[in-house]
């Protein structure tokens, strides 16, 4: 069952390029991993991936069974919401907006799944504190809670252990792989490439010329090139 | 003083001030949480300057009902400004900084060369810093005060979660299918008709404090969004009161004066803050 096919896509802004000839397909359930190099367009793509900006060229084909408010998002932190006023439940709650529609206010389901995506990331007890008084690796669960909100079945990731200590980041990405074995399709961006492909099933890698592949074919393509000894983009 | 009080509160004036400078305090403290963590208490300011040079041109056409020229004028501006300020943050600030002294320059000049008033300087000051006009609101004005006032706390209450996400993480809200330039715009046409308003409570040059004032106030007490929101409303109603009353009583004029309590109850909640530093939600 497809969830995501990516046909020669080009990413960028306005008068300016980012990368170019991006062409990939994940399966339900798939955990891709995407990396390269700083300004090689991996955060462009993930946005471009979720509509946020427009593609320059090439197509993006979601699933049949994948709705657009179904899409859940794990940003980079801003720093307007380094200092911002709100509680933990307000942050996770604002992730089943899509869900109201029209309706301005949550109703009592919304509300449920809020409490219980909190509770699945082990915070259930901090609904009532201060979204920036938590440490680092609280305010990414927090966050993966509200996207969980807003997520059925895929979840996008943008350098999600960016900024936390060794301990955090295996717990992040323990809780990313219990959700990858609980049928949430990944997609997550990365520069800790090592620790990252553990768990991934597929590997996007941006530079100059894009790679895409399962983990193991990957993982060939660099010992070749070890063997090969030229370090290049060869395949 | 409670007798001279009542006195005055005997006179349709002084309730129609105190009932237009409520419903001005509510408007603009609750837009003035957004605004501040969004990072946008500038645009306050620079509309102002807007809507005193469109008020300017209403002046010298000597319209009876200025706020037909300048509510649009001011609209379209802070549209404009929303626009600029969300792709780049410096030429927003630069585009910001250009219209409001222009318009200021420009709403003074003209007033110098047509007006036919015998009393020039005093009609600008009282523009500028409100001195005395909001002694002299006609029904309408309240009317119209009124009727603006209920419309922005409805679209608040009404847009309160979205604007929540809009401010918190605009691009979680989009990625989630939420329209956010529409929001986007929706505040921006709020904000010029809470500041058009305002400006015959404060006049054009305080209605800043207004906006900042309250919500950094709140701030250092709460640390939720709902929390913030309500002590910030709380906040300003309670210093507009105290502004409107002291200024009667003591005769100083209404908007410095409403800007003075202000800037103390922010010293108050500063302090308050600092003694205690605990966190409340």
């Amino acid at each position: 069952m497809d969830a995501i096919k990516v046909q020669n896509l080009s990413v960028g802004y306005e008068d300016r390029t980012v990368a170019e000839q991006i062409s990939f397909s994940l399966n339900m359930g798939d955990y891709l991993c995407i990396i390269g190099e700083n300004g090689s367009g991996k955060s462009t793509l993930l946005k471009t991936l979720l509509q946020l900006q427009e593609p320059l060229g090439g197509e993006i084909i979601y699933g049949s069974d994948i709705r657009r408010n179904e899409l859940g998002y794990l940003p980079q932190q801003t720093d307007i919401q380094r200092d911002f006023p709100a509680s933990v439940r307000e942050v996770v709650l604002s992730g089943c907006l899509s869900r109201c529609r029209w309706r301005p206010f949550y109703n009592r389901d919304e509300k449920a799944r809020a409490a219980d995506n909190l509770a699945r990331m082990g915070m259930g007890d901090f609904s009532d504190r201060c979204y920036r008084e938590l440490s680092g690796g609280q305010q990414q669960r927090v966050l993966l809670a509200r996207a969980l909100c807003a997520a059925d079945q895929v979840l996008f990731l943008d350098e999600p252990v960016t900024g936390l200590d060794p301990s955090a980041t295996e717990d992040m990405y323990e809780i990313i792989r219990q959700l990858n074995a609980e049928g949430l399709t990944i997609i997550m961006v990365s520069h800790d490439v090592a620790a990252s492909l553990e768990d991934a099933s597929h590997v996007l890698y941006m530079g100059e010329r894009v790679f895409f592949g399962t983990k193991d074919e990957y993982l060939n393509r660099e010992k070749a090139q070890a063997l090969s000894g030229n370090g290049g983009d060869d395949v | 003083m409670i007798d001279q009080l009542i006195m005055y509160l005997q006179h349709s004036f002084v309730v129609y001030a105190l009932i237009v400078g409520v419903l001005i305090a509510l408007c603009s403290a609750l837009l003035g949480v957004t605004l501040v963590l969004k990072r946008f208490s500038f645009i306050g300011d620079g509309l102002s300057h807007v809507a005193f040079g469109a008020m300017a041109i209403a002046s010298v056409l000597k319209m009876t009902n200025q706020m037909i020229l300048t509510l649009p004028i001011t609209i379209l501006c802070a549209v404009l400004l929303l626009r600029t300020g969300q792709k780049t943050r410096v030429k927003g600030d630069a585009a910001l900084a250009m219209i409001s002294v222009g318009a200021l320059a420009f709403g003074y000049m003209i007033l110098n060369v047509f007006s036919t008033s015998s009393n020039l300087s005093g009609d600008v000051c009282s523009t500028l810093f409100g001195s005395t006009s909001i002694l002299t609101l006609t029904k309408l004005d309240v009317a119209m005060c009124i009727i603006l006032s209920l419309i922005v706390i409805l679209l608040f209450v009404l847009m309160y979660h979205k604007i929540f996400a809009v401010t918190f993480d605009e691009d979680f809200a989009r990625a989630g299918g939420m329209r956010t330039d529409m929001y986007n715009l929706i505040l921006a046409v709020v904000i010029a008709v809470v500041i058009v308003v305002a400006m015959s409570l404060v006049g054009a040059l305080l209605i800043s404090a207004l906006v900042v004032f309250p919500a950094l106030s709140a701030m250092r007490l709460f640390r939720s969004f709902r929390g913030v929101t309500i002590c910030s409303a709380i906040i300003s109603v309670a210093c507009a009161l105290l502004g409107i009353i002291i200024s009667i009583l003591a005769g100083t004029p209404v908007g410095s004066t409403i800007v003075a309590v202000d800037a103390a109850a922010f010293g108050l909640c500063c302090a308050y803050d600092r003694i205690s530093g605990g966190s409340r939600i």
